[in-house]
């Protein structure tokens, strides 16, 4: 990337004859480096993670991936991310399914229903929850919603819809993988609510109009009108919700129980792949279990980095079609 | 569900009863959506705000915490505070900079195609989870060298550098061309134009994305595990040692089994929050006063 053909339009240019400007030219590299240095900063993060991992990588090759197994007795030593690869699509799809039903009641509540004293208070309150940090959330997790889940919530799921797997016997301390569900839930609700709010404004209103002079009802208008023109928003905030959900780590590990086991009972103990890793900050006790750690890092890195890319990507292609962006980065 | 939209025969009068009627359940629904998250919602805001401003008290900011106390005596979390200023500085200093130079160069060099991709490469940086930059900056940095604050604010920096650099080049973009023209035929270099006519310009945008950027990092825990969070108890300044910092000393103090533990837990977190909802009702305040002025009107 020489400094010399990546030039602005010629518009911005200044008419400078022959001479070549000292300024120009070295503002334009020393900016440039900094925008190189942000797209190589990408590619070290991958390159780093794969050569801190090579240990693992070498003993364990791709069966890690599918592996049930976390064992660091020295002589014995045997790793792999299966368990806390199900524990972390367990737990955001599930999140996912108790927030999105949710986080879009909200929007329109707030953009169609909702009278005008309503809008303001519930609005500031969804953006006051978004700003909550996850180890405060993860802290009331434990200490509040932990408890109140393993006393009312668990047992009454249980003797109700115990014939359904997921919903096994309570949990004896509070920490299950329904907790972390429900507080993974409580993060992301936040997000798609302010997203999806946003593209249910940006509905052009004479579409809204014109379709409630057809003699539509409200709920038509909003069937008709509104989902179809904020389909691939939503469906994008909805994915970034999801990535947000599959990198957290602290709130996570903070409700979630832990165990290296698959187990269709949400109420039982479990790990994901961020809480694994965040629990085991303290240190490794071989060059090897820091190395799994890595390549658990390393898979969660191209989970999250698939969502995202797929969300930015649903974005660009709404863009174009409407000729707005909205709603681009969380 | 016989009502299709706008087509053809989901308007027909004779079925507007039922019409009606389904209107009525769906607009229900989303009464109740809204009911049951707000309720949610205020019920987890309210929480942290009556747990942690019961616990509040001066000590916690002024005297370090007691390892394995068994007295009563006062105790805070001194060193966090100082850690989490200390460490949010200086990931700051690291990330305005070049998050700066990047918006420049976007937007005042570069050509479309790479305004795109490098673009892209922000949402990605901006993607990947903070837990991720955390294992990323000890492989890189602190395996076999330890842990320091420098460190620490290294990966918050990293965090920081798509949101700084997106809020400026949204600034920037804001800028009239009129001003850069009348400023270059004027025949003052590209160089000089761009920083003193459209950076400062922007400062006023750029100054509230960076505390909204503040905000958002001072009460990340993820990438501070592994790269400064084995400290010692005393207040500490020394960014070349690791320093204790508030979210990692909720994080510690919400494993623990002692209630007294959680009450300092609470009152941390709880100045936490106000610190991040303080800072974002400033960067609004400023976002509106220079709104105006960033247009030139």
């Amino acid at each position: 990337m020489s400094a010399a053909d990546v030039n602005a339009g010629p518009a911005r240019r200044p008419f400078t004859g022959r001479r070549v400007r000292f300024g120009d030219v070295s503002l334009q590299v020393v900016a440039g480096a900094a925008a190189l240095g942000a797209t190589v900063l990408v590619g070290l993060i991958v390159w780093k993670l794969v050569d801190g991992s090579h240990l693992a990588l070498s003993k364990f090759g791709l069966g890690f991936v599918t592996r049930v197994a976390w064992n660091p007795v020295i002589g014995h030593e045997l790793y792999g991310a299966g368990s806390f690869i199900f524990g972390t699509v367990i737990t955001s799809l599930f999140a996912l399914l108790l927030a999105a039903p949710l986080a879009i009641g909200v929007a329109l509540f707030l953009t169609e229903l909702a009278p005008r004293t309503l809008r303001a208070p519930v609005t500031a309150l969804v953006e006051t929850l978004a700003a909550v940090p996850s180890v405060l959330l993860g802290l009331w997790g434990i200490l509040v919603l932990g408890p109140a889940l393993r006393t009312h919530v668990e047992p009454w799921l249980h003797s109700a819809l115990g014939f359904i797997p997921l919903f096994g016997p309570p949990s004896t301390a509070g920490a299950s993988i329904f907790t972390a569900i429900v507080v993974l839930a409580i993060m992301i609700l936040p997000i798609v609510s302010s997203i999806s709010r946003e593209l249910f404004l940006g509905v052009p209103s004479e579409l809204k109009e014109g379709a409630l002079a057809l003699g539509t009802t409200r709920w038509e208008m909003v069937r008709g009108v509104v989902f179809p023109y904020a389909r691939g928003g939503v469906v994008a905030a909805l994915i970034l919700g999801l990535g947000r959900a599959l990198g957290e780590a602290i709130a996570v590990t903070q409700v979630i129980g832990g165990g290296v086991f698959i187990h269709w009972s949400l109420f039982s103990g479990g790990d994901t792949l961020g809480s694994k890793i965040a629990e085991s900050y303290q240190g490794a006790s071989t060059n090897l279990q820091s190395s799994a750690l890595i390549y658990l890092g390393l898979i969660l890195l191209v989970l999250s980095l698939a969502a995202n890319i797929a969300a930015q990507w649903i974005v660009r292609k709404v863009a174009r079609k409407h000729g707005v962006t909205r709603g681009g980065h969380a | 569900m016989s009502a299709h939209g706008l087509s053809g025969p989901g308007l027909r009068l004779d079925r507007l009863p039922r019409r009606r009627r389904i209107n009525h359940v769906m607009e229900s629904l989303a009464w109740l959506a809204a009911a049951v998250a707000v309720a949610i919602l205020g019920v987890v805001v309210w929480s942290i705000a009556r747990k942690g401003s019961s616990e509040l008290n001066l000590d916690l900011l002024t005297k370090p915490p007691i390892p394995f106390s068994l007295t009563n005596a006062p105790q805070g979390l001194s060193n966090a505070f100082a850690g989490t200023l200390v460490i949010v500085g200086l990931a700051t200093a690291m990330a305005l900079p070049v998050g700066i130079l990047v918006a420049v160069y976007l937007n005042e060099f570069a050509t479309p195609a790479i305004r795109t991709s490098v673009g892209l490469v922000l949402d990605v940086l901006a993607g990947v989870p903070a837990i991720v930059i955390g294992i990323f900056v000890f492989v890189l940095l602190v395996e076999g060298s330890g842990q320091s604050a420098l460190k620490g604010a290294f990966a918050l920096a990293i965090l920081m550098l798509p949101f700084v650099a997106r809020t400026t080049i949204e600034v920037l973009a804001l800028v009239p061309n009129s001003l850069r023209e009348a400023s270059l035929g004027l025949g003052i270099p590209h160089w000089r134009t761009t920083l003193s006519i459209v950076l400062p310009r922007a400062v006023g945008g750029i100054l509230t994305g960076t505390v909204l950027a503040v905000a958002r990092v001072a009460g990340e825990t993820a990438p501070l595990l592994f790269t400064s969070s084995l400290a010692g108890t005393q207040t500490s300044w020394n960014p070349t040692h690791a320093l204790q910092t508030v979210p990692v000393a909720i994080f510690e103090l919400s494993e623990s089994a002692d209630p007294k533990d959680h009450a300092r837990a609470w009152a941390a977190g709880f100045i936490l929050l106000l610190f991040i909802l303080f800072a974002g009702l400033t960067a609004r305040w400023l976002a509106t006063r220079n709104a105006r002025k960033v247009a030139g009107r």
